[in-house]
């Protein structure tokens, strides 16, 4: 049975070029970029050279880009960070109710250490406004962190106007931009955000490494205590054969980012024809219109989605749902709950999301799959 | 019913991450069967620091199938466990009886919301690690048996299963001894080999039973009184004693030891009596309700038979009468010690595991006759 992944937006297969300069980064550059001899320059110049890479992408100052292990602490460090360093200027925060868990969960934990959060609804497209935002802010207001596109939705998220919202109104401006990184076009210079989180491995980069932009002159507190490195914001020993490839995965992407773009939309576009073919009950859950084209979120009513995502994987096809929570069992996706509070939508639902690998002909195997499911709940 | 090969024939497993369901799921997949493991998350006892048993019990379930080289999934019953066993559970200890939550959710849980979950995945059979075991007569019906290992017969505890539950059910240790399902794992080499039998109630665990209980109870004190009603002292909570219970009276003195002999739970007093033989505490029948014959048909007659009141107690003889009004009368031929509200009666006819039912109330005397 040939496997079909459709799951992109958890993680992505490496890239052939990728895992080359990785390889070429362990066999050559393996002294540690602080060390003062010619090893330790080398490493430094392979780490050097990738940060300018990485700046370049999405239009940012090599010293504005600190190296994570992920989005996850990339997220993290901004919110943490920018708060806790912060918290003279005011101790309310804005965000979402459909944030990710690394945003959502550090939120929580600085209500706990004294800060007020507005947690933010979300209308059944999707998306929040920037009223919404604008309703909340009040004098103690110090942080908005917004997601640009959402993970499980692939809804986009209007950044660029809460961005500019916050910065007339003299608010830091976070987003989180894993899902759109390397998808959709992003230039710190137009968006003008104050941080933004990405991720190496939904870009076909290698897992462990992320980055935080952080605007020039943003006071952070680090989480980690230790080096110098990444001028103290993240202490630790760089993880410079994942950098290397990183800087070569977001490079490649950023290459071929428009024809991945309209790619991805005629898979994700088949997609939902093949359904309608096939006359299957569906519905997309969130604003069909302005989501990443990789990501489709579908309801499927009368479905369970815990049995639908095995039955897929008995027929080779892996997509998910909601976030894994606790010994391997399913949580009701938050974002679902968030849009459609009164249905019990998120237990019928599932997400879809192609990459570089996906053909058309998947799209409609994977539609008459669910055909055959359907006629069997 | 055309008869599949075993390689087509898909077995999904409940597995907990014990030793006796990885022994099923490695017994099945040696005989050849497509095996699935799937764990069941019921309850969610995740505390502070993020800790939650399940969470280790599923690494056991995920090392145990990748030795075995099969498929797992977790599946998330929290919801269900709570309305129909927890629920329950909850307004037993309410009204002053004791639960039988393991009955509960064999009957709701694993053999109806996990087996359904089973079937929906095109499951042929759903295998558990029970100490049971079921045959075909000829015709055409399932009984239920006893496993062989007299000491971990569980079949008191699926007491309550149907014709169409066990047609869909295997129970490959029903022929083993636990001696020998341990002997199996380490001979296998199982990652759950060596791992401790886990005791007690599946959603209390190791905790303190009581403390458990209050956080979801509150606890009435009240008078603790001797069957004619002379104040011994006061109790914590009806719900913290069993009828037959010693320990936790905390009334010293001077004579036989104190035991509970009954509970009212209008006045909520707990009646105390002295002496483990205490009159009290015996009876000679008892009255059952929601009594489920596996057969499928009720009784018509009288039936002879024997019956465990509690697991692991030896088969008694009893007298079991049709029903009336939803109520089953049971008469026994020796008198018994502390029978139970709110535990099961099981009926057995030699090694077929008959039925069983609730226990409402025991009798004795006069009302016996009636």
């Amino acid at each position: 049975m040939e496997k079909i992944y459709v799951d992109h937006a958890a993680s992505t297969p490496i890239d052939e070029r990728v895992i080359t300069t990785m390889i070429e980064a362990m066999k050559n550059q393996y002294g540690n970029p602080s060390s003062i001899h010619s090893f330790g320059r080398d490493a430094r110049k392979l780490l050097d050279e990738a940060r300018q890479t990485l700046a370049q992408t999405i239009e940012a100052k090599p010293n504005e880009i600190v190296l994570t292990s992920g989005g996850t602490e990339a997220n993290n460090l901004a919110i943490f960070g920018y708060a806790r360093a912060n918290k003279a200027k005011g101790n309310h925060i804005i965000t979402s109710a459909i944030e990710h868990h690394a945003v959502l969960d550090a939120c929580k934990q600085l209500e706990k250490e004294g800060f007020r959060v507005t947690y933010l609804p979300v209308n059944k497209d999707g998306y929040i406004t920037k009223e919404q935002v604008e309703e909340n802010m009040t004098d103690e207001t110090i942080l908005i962190a917004m997601m640009h596109a959402n993970n499980e939705t692939g809804v986009i998220q209007p950044a660029n106007e809460i961005a500019r919202l916050a910065k007339e109104k003299n608010i830091a401006f976070h987003t989180d931009a894993v899902q759109t990184y390397g998808v959709l076009p992003i230039s710190v210079k137009e968006m003008q955000p104050t941080m933004m989180a990405v991720s190496s491995h939904k870009i076909n980069g290698p897992k462990g490494i992320g980055f935080l932009y952080v605007k020039e002159g943003t006071k952070l507190i680090a989480t980690f205590a230790g080096g110098e490195q990444e001028k103290k914001r993240r202490p630790g020993t760089e993880n410079l054969p994942a950098i290397a490839g990183f800087a070569t995965a977001a490079k490649v992407a950023l290459e071929e980012r428009e024809q991945r773009g309209s790619f991805y939309q005629h898979l994700t576009d088949s997609f939902v024809s093949a359904l309608k073919e096939e006359e299957v009950p569906f519905q997309i859950n969130g604003d069909a219109n302005h989501r990443v084209p990789h990501i489709v979120n579908i309801y499927f009513p009368w479905t369970t989605v815990e049995s639908f995502l095995v039955r897929l994987d008995f027929a080779g096809i892996a997509a998910s749902s909601g976030s894994a929570c606790t010994a391997g069992s399913l949580d009701p996706s938050h974002v679902l709950t968030a849009m459609f509070p009164e249905e019990g939508r998120a237990q019928s639902s599932v997400r879809f999301s192609v990459g570089k690998g996906n053909t058309k002909e998947e799209m409609e195997y994977i539609a008459r799959e669910i055909k055959k499911m359907m006629k069997t709940i | 019913m055309s008869v599949k090969r075993k390689e087509d024939t898909r077995v999904v497993v409940g597995m907990s991450g014990g030793v006796d369901s990885s022994v099923t799921a490695a017994l099945l997949k040696e005989e050849g069967y497509d095996v699935i493991g799937i764990f069941m998350k019921n309850w969610d006892d995740t505390d502070e620091f993020g800790v939650c048993t399940a969470t280790a019990d599923y690494d056991d379930v995920i090392a145990v199938c990748n030795q075995l080289d099969i498929p797992y999934y977790a599946v998330n019953f929290e919801k269900e466990y709570w309305d129909r066993v927890f629920t329950y559970f909850l307004n037993e200890y309410k009204a002053g009886r004791t639960p039988n939550p393991d009955v509960m959710c064999n009957k709701e849980i694993k053999f109806k919301a996990f087996l359904d979950h089973a079937l929906t995945l095109g499951a042929d059979f759903l295998a558990t690690g029970h100490y049971a075991r079921t045959r075909r007569t000829a015709d055409g019906k399932v009984q239920l048996l006893r496993g062989v290992d007299d000491n971990k017969d569980q079949t008191y505890f699926l007491n309550q299963l149907s014709q169409s539950q066990l047609e869909k059910v295997l129970f490959p240790l029903g022929e083993l001894t636990k001696k020998e399902v341990r002997h199996i794992a380490k001979e296998k080499g199982l990652a759950t080999a060596h791992k401790k039998d886990s005791t007690g109630i599946c959603f209390i665990g190791e905790r303190n039973f009581k403390e458990f209980l209050q956080s979801y109870l509150p606890a009435q004190p009240g008078k603790m009184v001797t069957p004619d009603g002379e104040i011994k002292g006061e109790h914590d909570g009806l719900m913290y004693y069993t009828i037959g219970q010693r320990q936790g009276l905390g009334i010293g003195g001077a004579g036989e030891p104190w035991f509970v002999v009954g509970k009212n739970v209008e006045k909520n007093e707990l009646i105390v009596g002295q002496g483990f033989e205490h009159p009290d505490l015996y009876s000679e029948g008892l009255y059952a309700s929601s009594v489920h014959w596996i057969a499928g048909e009720e009784i018509e007659q009288p039936l002879t038979c024997t019956a465990k009141f509690r697991y692991r107690q030896p088969d008694q003889q009893v007298t079991v009468y049709p029903a009336i009004n939803g109520e089953t009368k049971v008469i026994f031929e020796e008198p018994q010690r502390a029978i139970t509200p709110g535990q099961s009666v099981v009926f057995y006819d030699g090694e077929v595991c008959l039925g069983g039912g609730t226990i409402e109330r025991a009798v004795k005397g006069e009302s016996v006759l009636q």
